[in-house]
Order: structure tokens, then C-alpha cells, then sequence
């Protein structure tokens, strides 16, 4: 990952990726949750991206503080699993699935049609952050393959034609 | 409201049949409609149709129970709706829409005419339904018993079911060392992929030193193309925590964790649900319906990493840390989670369990083969007509699953292999389609059982392309701590990748084949150890293929880019356009009237034009 912090980095008052700066009332709230608790890290990791759509970099000092651990520690582990992001993303994650069943159905033709839909390449986000899009290696709705997820909502039986309609009822 | 051993013995007696379920047997005679909303029916519509469904009834002022259910299996048929009327048989509509729910209303639930042209089975036997739908003829339900029949999200209808009733059974009558004597005597073995005897594994975390055990359930269901694991846990989420009260029981744990992959909201919340109802009747937490054993559980939501499907690696991602394997020994029956001894199972082993325990060992052991007991569910996909979830007996054969159960080849095309076990499995050819699916007899032609995803490829699929595909996904899910898996499997996969470029050469072939047996015997962890498998297979029983590719440059399935060309029959070119203007490229010439060519200089492959053409006239050579 590019973005490594840098040393003394202040738990609170520095400025987001996008400009607005860092609010450390969510973090404390979750981290509160977890005095004392074992194995809390990716509990700890997940809800604050659940808060701020990725793991900015002062929530990132705070919690190494908190749990008492090296910063080096905590991108370790966030780097390690494909969940974590450690810029901000789109307000709606558009993970479009490209397992075995998927791919034998034509998933990368749908990956491509939403690629051209939103004009973003997997891994990116839109300039307006409205979408992330991602390639997911399977999310189990093989049954009704090719498939995709937005949010928290599975699609399925998709073809070129649906995606434009889907992605339009999020903003 | 706790619940204590006295409320779990029928008549005095533990093993008394169960009761019928709201799902068969509506309530005071009201109509029953039931919607599957498991994660497929809710991708196929299932929500609108659930939404249609309350506002039509509002509507008319009608009085109905409504019902959301997990999934019952038939993927391809969701949305299904099911309506149960009083002494009739439960009656299920398949692919339904929000436009065809006032018509089921009006004249099923209103005037008690199911609409035949719609109906797709009906279930007169809970514990055996859809006798009149092929599908279901050569299944045997022992895991997904519940899944589609009872509402999910309560408790208590699963406890009509005989739910919590093997756990009430073991802490009144049984001592752990019996449990564990039972579970081995089934024969019941890890249906996680590996096929380990359960019981034994049991044994030795029970004989294992320490005050502190943990009971595990891998619930980070990673293979693509599998959703067994979802559907169990989204349709019958208590099955599974029962099965781990009685492992923790008879292995003498008191906490346990429910590792779930994050791709995976819906059972997620189901099992959080699940684990809250079952704490207030006195089911989990502490003196269990009034034993005196205590035994805590917890969900652990995953967070997007394969290699974390390994048990030391799950394990290590529970504590917190990168999700990485470590050598084994020492096992994690003896040093697991924080050091402490500790069991982990699979959702389908775990759902097993209860069943197991409450019908009697010798009753398992008498399904299945002489060394693989019992039933396996399979999640059928890709090229088949039937997707689905089918549990089936161990001992049936491929072929059986293929044509009885799953239908057969989607539009009339030539089978060709089945891949089973996901990236870590093999792809079986027609050939062998007699093959009986047990461990034994799977691992003899180089696949596995595995976690039972087994997707179905005709000759529209390049087994070449296929293998690049697995490889493209274990070389990127590849951990990186041991050398044979991270250099391995990205070298397989460039080699594999020259070669459907149409640049490999014979020699490649023999080095692909190497690294595979090398990569297979000396990574770390069952993710390298299996990762060669689609190799191995695909060159054993698809060499021609990969020979075509290299020697010919051809792609007999017309799949690999590089080596195919797009071409406009002029006979069947109705000169109308639609392929030119969809053209990203600006490839195609011609005019109305005027036949269309493909510019070869130009052309990307990409294929648009193909799935335009509405007069088949796009061909690939």
C-alpha cells in the first residue's frame, strides 16, 4: 500500500483523503466496546469502516494506541484481508461476482458492462464517490449465476441489459 | 421464559415423534403463504414479491400467516412461493412475480383453486417433499431438513421440529465419552473437504490437557461455486448451534466461535438472531436447561481472505492476526485458538449432529457406503438445467446427480466434465460420470468430495481457460508464507496463461506438471497441497485440449482470445445493422442491405456482436 503513516500521526484534528477532517467521536464509541476484549482487532477494523467507509489513517494511530500495538501491526493485518481499504470508497459497492459458476455463465461480460456503465475500472471508485466497483471471487448465489451484490443487496439471473436500471436506484 | 429438560421429553419420552410444522399444518385452519427469502430468492426478487404479497392481502382484507422461509433448493425455479391451506397438500409456485401474486391471492388463497399452469410441486410430507418433482427423487434430507420448511428467524419452530431435542437427549441421558462413542459409530465424517472421522477428532480434544476448549464452526464457505454452508446457516441456523452445544458437551468446551465469511450478511444476522432466541430459552449460556453445563458462543464475521477456509489460519484470524497457516503438529486439538485446545468442524458436519444423536448411529451408518456414512449436499451448478442445492447419499453416482437430479445439460449441449470441490478439486470427464461420489472413490480420480460445490461445463468450456481461472484464484488467495504455494501456483498460472495466448510450447507441458506434483507435496497448508489439482486433472484427462492450443493454435471451445476470430456468415446476415452500431470497436463494415465483414485488424474479440445478432449469423472459428 502506498499510503504507510507517518510518525507521530495525530489521533484526531487531521485532515481526511477528501478533505473533511477526521470526527473521532465513532471511533471511541467502538473502541469502547472492546476494553479488554481478546481478538478484538478485526471486530475493531470492520465497524470502523462500517463508520467511515475505510480506515483513515488517524483512526489507524488511535487504535494502535488503544491496543497498545505497532502501527506496522495494524496495516499488516488490514492489508492481509481483501475487506479493508484504506481510502475512502464509494457510497454504494458494486461487487460484481466472478466464481466458477458466474465465470462459466459469462460474469466477465457483466464485470465489463458495468464497467463501461460507471467508466471505473475494478478496484476503483467514481470521482463523484457515488460507486466503488469490485470483483468478488464468489458470493454464493451460484444457483442464479451470473451475479452481483450492491451494498448488502444480491442480484441475480443478470444480463447486460439489467445493470443500468440496477445501479440507477443508487445513489 | 427458560426452558428445561422436562419441556424436551414428549410423553415422558425424549424420542417421540415430532409435530407437525406451521409449514404443512396452517394455524386455526388461517391460510398460510410462504416466500423463500434466503439469499438467492431475494437476488431472483423475492423482497417484491414478499412486499406484493402483504399489500395485495392488506388489500382484499384477507387474514393469512405470512412466512418467510430459508431455501429449499430449487435455485433455478425462485422466486417460489408455497400456499398451505387447511387439509390440503402445501402447494409451490415457481418464478414468481409481483404481478402474479393477486391472481394466486384471488383464486388459490381466496377460492382454494391453485392455479395449475403455475404450480411447481406440491409437499405432502414435510420430511420427504416434492415426491412429483425429479429433483427431489433421489435426495435424502437429512441436513436440509428444515431449510425452506421452517421460518428461520424462529426459535420455535424449530423446536416443533424435534429442534434441541438430541441436545436434551445427550445432557439428561449421556456421558460425554458416549456422545462421543455415538458420533463415531455413525461414521460421520468432516464434510468441510478433508473427510476426517468427526468423532475421533472429538476424541482427541477431549483427551487433550487443558481447563479452557473452544469449539469452532468454519463457516468461511470460500470455494466459488458453493452455497451449501449459506443455506444451511440462512435456513435452519440452529441446527448448526445444537450440533456445536453437543460437541462442546461431549469434548468439554464452554466457548465457541461461528466464523462466517462477511459475504454472507444474511446468515450472519440469522445466526446472531438465532444465538440471542437460543440464550433466553436457556439453550446456550449458562447450566443449559438446568444441566449445569455452560457453554458461550460468538460469531465471527471474516474479512475477505480464502487461505482463512484453513483451520490454523482461521484460527489465527479469530485472535485478531493476519489470517496465515502454521505446520501442523501440534494440532489444534492439542494447541488451537489462544493456545487452548480446541475443535473445528464444518456447518454441514455440524448440522449433521443433532440428527445423528436423536436417531441413533446405527441409523446414519445405514445410509451411504461402507466408508463414506451418510448423505452430502451438493450445490449443482453451471451449465445445468436444475441449479440447486441437493442432499444426496453418499454412494450415488455423478452421474445420477447430473441427469436424475440436476436434469441434465442446459440447452441440449455435450457434457463435458464436472469440476467438484471447487479450486481445491479436480474436474472429472464424462467418461467417469459412473463414478459413485464418495471419498475413496473421488480421490481416485484425482478430485476431491470437497466441500460439495460441483459445477457442471459442456463444450462451450475451454479446460484450459477453466484451469487458468483456478489457478488465476488460488495464486492471488495464495497467502505468501510458503514458497511451493506463492511461486508455485503463479508460475502454474503464467504457464497456463502462455499457453491460451497460443504461446506455450510442448516443454511447457512437462514443467506445468512438475510444479504441480511439487507444489502438491511440499506446500504448508491444504490450500497449496490442493491447489494443483485442476492442474493435474485437466492435463490427465484433457491433454488434447491443451495440445490443440500449443501445437494447432486453436481453442477447440472457441474461449481463449488469442486464438479465435469472429466472422459474419453472409447467408444468414440479415444486413440490419445492430451488430455495426454495437460495435465499440468500429469494425464492422457494411450497410443496409449491404452484408456486414468483420475487420480482423480491428477486432477485439470481445464478442458484443455475437450476443447482438439476432439471426445467429456471428460465428466463431
Amino acid at each position: 500500500m502506498s499510503a504507510m503513516p507517518e510518525k507521530n500521526t495525530m489521533p484526531t484534528g487531521e485532515a481526511h483523503e477528501n478533505g473533511t477532517v477526521f470526527d473521532p467521536t465513532s471511533l471511541e464509541g467502538i473502541l469502547e466496546k472492546y476494553r479488554g476484549a481478546k481478538g478484538a482487532l478485526i471486530p475493531i477494523l470492520q465497524q470502523t469502516q462500517a463508520s467511515y467507509g475505510y480506515l483513515p489513517r488517524p483512526a489507524v494511530g488511535r487504535i494502535a494506541k488503544f491496543l497498545k500495538v505497532p502501527e506496522s501491526k495494524i496495516y499488516g493485518v488490514a492489508t492481509f484481508y481483501a475487506q479493508f481499504h484504506l481510502h475512502p470508497r464509494g457510497r454504494n459497492i458494486v461487487r460484481v461476482c466472478l466464481g466458477t459458476a458466474c465465470h462459466v455463465r459469462g460474469g466477465e461480460g457483466i464485470l465489463d458492462a458495468v464497467s463501461d456503465e460507471l467508466k471505473v475500472k475494478p478496484g476503483e471508485t467514481t470521482p463523484d464517490l457515488r460507486y466503488t466497483l469490485e470483483r468478488v471471487a464468489c458470493l454464493g448465489a451460484c444457483g442464479l449465476s451470473p451475479a452481483m451484490m450492491v451494498n448488502d443487496t444480491t442480484y441475480g439471473r443478470l444480463t447486460k441489459k439489467k445493470i443500468a436500471e440496477i445501479l440507477k436506484k443508487y445513489e | 421464559m427458560s426452558l428445561t429438560l422436562r419441556d424436551f421429553s414428549r410423553h415422558g419420552e425424549l424420542n417421540a415423534p415430532a409435530q407437525a410444522s406451521r409449514a404443512v399444518a396452517p394455524r386455526d385452519g388461517r391460510p398460510t403463504i410462504v416466500v423463500g427469502l434466503g439469499t438467492c430468492g431475494i437476488a431472483a426478487g423475492g423482497q417484491e414479491v414478499y412486499d406484493a404479497l402483504v399489500a395485495e392481502l392488506k388489500k382484499r382484507g384477507l387474514d393469512a400467516d405470512l412466512v418467510s422461509v430459508g431455501c429449499i433448493g430449487m435455485c433455478e425455479q425462485e422466486v417460489l412461493v408455497d400456499v398451505v391451506l387447511k387439509g390440503a397438500p402445501r402447494v409451490t409456485y415457481a418464478r414468481v412475480t409481483p404481478d402474479m401474486v393477486a391472481r394466486i391471492i384471488d383464486e388459490h388463497v381466496g377460492r382454494g383453486k391453485p392455479i395449475q399452469e403455475w404450480v411447481a410441486g406440491t409437499i405432502t410430507d414435510e420430511f420427504d417433499p416434492y415426491r412429483d418433482v425429479p429433483f427431489y427423487q433421489k435426495q435424502k434430507r437429512i441436513v436440509l431438513r428444515n431449510c425452506g420448511i421452517i421460518d428461520p428467524e424462529r426459535i420455535e419452530e424449530y423446536i416443533e421440529r424435534d429442534g434441541y431435542r438430541g441436545l436434551a437427549k445427550v445432557l439428561s441421558t449421556m456421558k460425554p465419552a458416549e456422545v462421543i462413542d455415538e458420533v463415531k459409530k455413525s461414521g460421520l465424517r468432516g464434510r468441510g473437504g478433508a473427510g476426517f472421522l468427526t468423532g475421533q477428532k472429538w476424541e482427541f480434544a477431549a483427551k487433550a490437557v487443558g481447563d479452557k476448549k473452544y469449539m469452532i464452526c468454519n463457516a468461511d464457505e470460500g470455494d466459488p461455486g458453493a452455497f451449501m454452508d449459506r443455506s444451511v446457516l440462512e435456513g435452519d441456523p440452529h441446527a448448526v448451534i445444537e450440533g456445536m452445544i453437543i460437541g462442546a458437551y461431549a469434548v468439554g468446551a464452554d466457548e465457541g466461535y461461528i466464523y462466517c465469511r462477511a459475504e454472507y450478511p444474511l446468515a450472519i444476522k440469522r445466526l446472531n438472531l438465532a444465538i440471542a432466541q437460543a440464550t433466553e430459552r436457556g439453550l446456550l449460556g449458562r447450566n443449559i436447561l438446568g444441566s449445569g453445563f455452560n457453554f458461550e458462543l460468538h460469531v465471527k464475521e471474516g474479512a475477505g481472505a480464502f487461505v482463512c477456509g484453513e483451520e490454523t489460519a482461521l484460527m489465527a484470524s479469530i485472535e485478531g492476526e493476519r489470517g496465515m497457516p502454521r505446520p501442523r503438529p501440534p494440532f489444534p486439538a492439542n494447541r488451537g485458538l489462544w493456545a487452548s485446545p480446541s475443535n473445528i468442524n464444518n456447518v454441514e458436519t455440524w448440522a449433521n449432529v443433532p440428527q445423528i444423536i436423536l436417531n441413533g448411529s446405527g441409523w446414519y451408518a445405514a445410509i451411504g457406503t461402507e466408508k463414506s456414512k451418510g448423505t452430502k449436499v451438493f450445490a449443482l451448478t453451471g451449465r445445468i438445467k436444475n441449479t440447486g442445492l441437493a442432499e444426496v447419499p453418499m454412494g450415488i453416482t455423478l452421474r445420477e446427480i447430473i441427469y436424475d437430479v440436476g436434469g441434465g445439460i442446459k440447452d441440449d449441449k455435450e457434457f463435458k466434465a464436472v469440476q467438484i470441490g471447487g479450486p481445491s478439486g479436480g474436474c472429472i470427464p464424462a467418461k467417469l460420470m459412473d463414478t459413485p461420489v464418495d471419498y475413496e472413490s473421488l480421490a481416485a480420480t484425482g478430485a476431491i468430495v470437497g466441500s460439495g460445490g460441483l459445477v457442471v461445463v459442456d463444450e462451450t468450456t475451454c479446460m484450459v481457460d477453466f484451469n487458468k481461472f483456478f489457478l488465476n484464484f488460488t495464486q492471488s488467495e495464495s497467502c505468501g508464507k510458503c514458497t511451493p504455494c506463492r511461486e508455485g501456483t503463479k508460475r502454474m498460472y503464467e504457464i497456463v496463461t502462455r499457453i491460451t495466448e497460443g504461446q506455450g510450447t510442448m516443454e511447457d507441458l512437462d514443467k506445468l506438471e512438475e510444479l504441480a506434483q511439487m507444489v502438491k507435496e511440499t506446500s504448508l497448508c491444504g490450500l497449496g497441497q490442493t491447489a494443483p489439482n485442476p492442474v493435474l486433472t485437466t492435463l490427465r484427462y484433457f491433454r488434447d485440449e491443451y495440445i490443440a492450443h500449443i501445437v494447432d493454435k486453436r481453442c477447440p471451445a472457441h474461449v481463449c482470445k488469442a486464438l479465435i476470430k469472429f466472422r459474419i456468415d453472409p447467408d444468414k446476415c440479415k444486413a440490419c445493422l445492430i451488430c455495426k452500431r454495437s460495435c465499440a470497436q468500429q469494425a464492422i463494415s457494411g450497410d443496409k442491405k449491404v452484408v456486414h465483414v468483420i475487420d480482423q485488424a480491428k477486432c477485439t474479440q470481445c464478442g458484443t456482436c455475437e450476443q447482438v445478432c439476432p439471426f445467429g449469423a456471428v460465428i466463431r472459428e
